[in-house]
Parts: C-alpha cells; sequence; structure tokens
C-alpha cells in the first residue's frame, strides 16, 4: 500500500475522534495528534484500535509510544503490512 | 487479589465510595454491590422532598466497582500493590429503573477490552428484585502512579 492509499483509510478514523473546536482543515501528515489536534489520550487508544481493525495489524505499546502525527503513523502502518 | 484488598487501594473518601463489596474478580469479570444509605449527602437536595438517586451517582458506582476495580486488579495480577490513577474517559449509559434511599445494587461488568491502560467495559445494574436498572459501557484510564 501506498503512504496516499493508507492515508485515504485513516483521515477518516481521525475525523471521528477529532475535537469539535479543531477544524476538520487541520488534519495533515504533519500535525501533532495530541498537541495540534488536541486529540486527548483516551481517543488516541481509540484511532489506534480502529486501525488495528481497518489494516488488520497488531500494534504494541511500544509502538504507540512513537507515534506523533500520521507520517509516523502511515510508517507504523506499511512497516506492518510489508 | 482479594475484594476487601480492591476496596482498600480505592482512591476515594468515604462519602463518595460506592461500593461495599466484590463478589466476583476476574480479568474478564467483576461484581459487586453496593446499599445506598438513607441518609447520603445528595438525597436532601435530588430532589426537594422527593430523594432519588441520581443518575450520575449510579454511574460512578457502575464506574467504581466496573471499572476502577477491575483496573486495579489488572494492573495488581501479581498480588503486588500499586497505586493507581484513574480517568474517566467514556460512558453510555440507559437508566431504566429509579433507585431510592435503602436500595441495594448489583453491578455486573464485563471487559470489552483493556489495551494500553484503557479499560473498556460493559457494564449493568440491577435492584434486588434482580430488575435491570441502567446498562451500558464505560471506559477510562487506569494507570500506575508515577510522581
Amino acid at each position: 500500500m501506498t503512504s496516499e492509499e493508507i492515508y485515504i483509510k485513516i483521515e477518516p478514523i481521525i475525523k471521528n475522534y477529532l475535537p469539535e473546536d479543531v477544524s476538520k482543515m487541520e488534519i495533515s501528515r504533519e500535525s501533532d495528534l495530541t498537541k495540534e489536534l488536541n486529540i486527548n489520550s483516551a481517543h488516541l487508544i481509540d484511532i489506534v484500535l480502529d486501525v488495528e481493525d481497518v489494516f488488520d495489524i497488531e500494534i504494541k505499546n511500544e509502538d504507540l509510544e512513537k507515534l506523533r502525527n500520521l507520517n509516523d503513523v502511515i510508517n507504523l502502518i506499511k512497516q506492518k503490512t510489508d | 487479589m482479594k475484594s476487601d484488598n480492591i476496596i482498600k487501594l480505592l482512591p476515594y473518601g468515604p462519602e463518595f465510595l460506592f461500593v461495599d463489596k466484590l463478589t466476583i474478580i476476574s480479568s474478564e469479570r467483576v461484581d459487586g454491590y453496593y446499599t445506598f444509605k438513607k441518609d447520603e449527602y445528595f438525597y436532601k437536595s435530588h430532589f426537594k422532598n422527593n430523594p432519588v438517586t441520581p443518575g450520575v451517582i449510579l454511574i460512578e458506582c457502575m464506574a467504581q466497582i466496573g471499572l476502577v476495580c477491575m483496573g486495579i486488579y489488572l494492573l495488581n495480577s501479581e498480588e503486588v500493590s500499586v497505586k493507581t490513577t484513574v480517568a474517566f474517559s467514556n460512558s453510555q449509559v440507559d437508566f431504566l429503573i429509579p433507585v431510592f434511599p435503602g436500595e441495594k445494587v448489583n453491578v455486573v461488568s464485563e471487559k470489552v477490552y483493556f489495551r494500553f491502560n484503557k479499560l473498556k467495559c460493559k457494564v449493568k445494574m440491577f435492584n434486588e428484585k434482580g430488575e435491570l436498572v441502567a446498562k451500558g459501557e464505560l471506559s477510562g484510564m487506569i494507570k500506575k502512579y508515577e510522581k
């Protein structure tokens, strides 16, 4: 899967957990999930669980610690689906 | 880990502790009960001259038994007692029957998942007649306390 194909699949997941006061326009591959998109730690886990389901992969504790932005998520998915 | 030890580790003071006893505790399921005292402080205002247990207190009771007690059990599965930090993150609960002063409620909680310190459970509350009082899904973050 290309980065673009992965991005198309994760964008709706992120939108689902975006706080109401953050515009969907602010989602980019570089935006920091917690600091810029203001996603709380509980929702970050919801996102990870949804990503696991959509891509049929397993994400571990140490993987989670490395996820800052969508590029990190895309790279992790690429690595796990290879 | 025994029921009484878990209750001792709960981070609530006496006016906000809504757990009397746990009857079943495992990594998949927790059952417990609480009897609402007739003189709980909230009855004189909810409602004026018509005491009914507030829904938020029923949720609190369901969360303390179903989420926090199970979370403490899961974190302490090797019988090491550690302090825990808890944060309630989500609740979706239907209330079906009112609970009046002096009633005993039984709470049954089944784990949906515990991952990355987030615990999600399906929780039901029953009255003494065995009628379903409330049901829903609750989640929270449960972590070992770090200074």
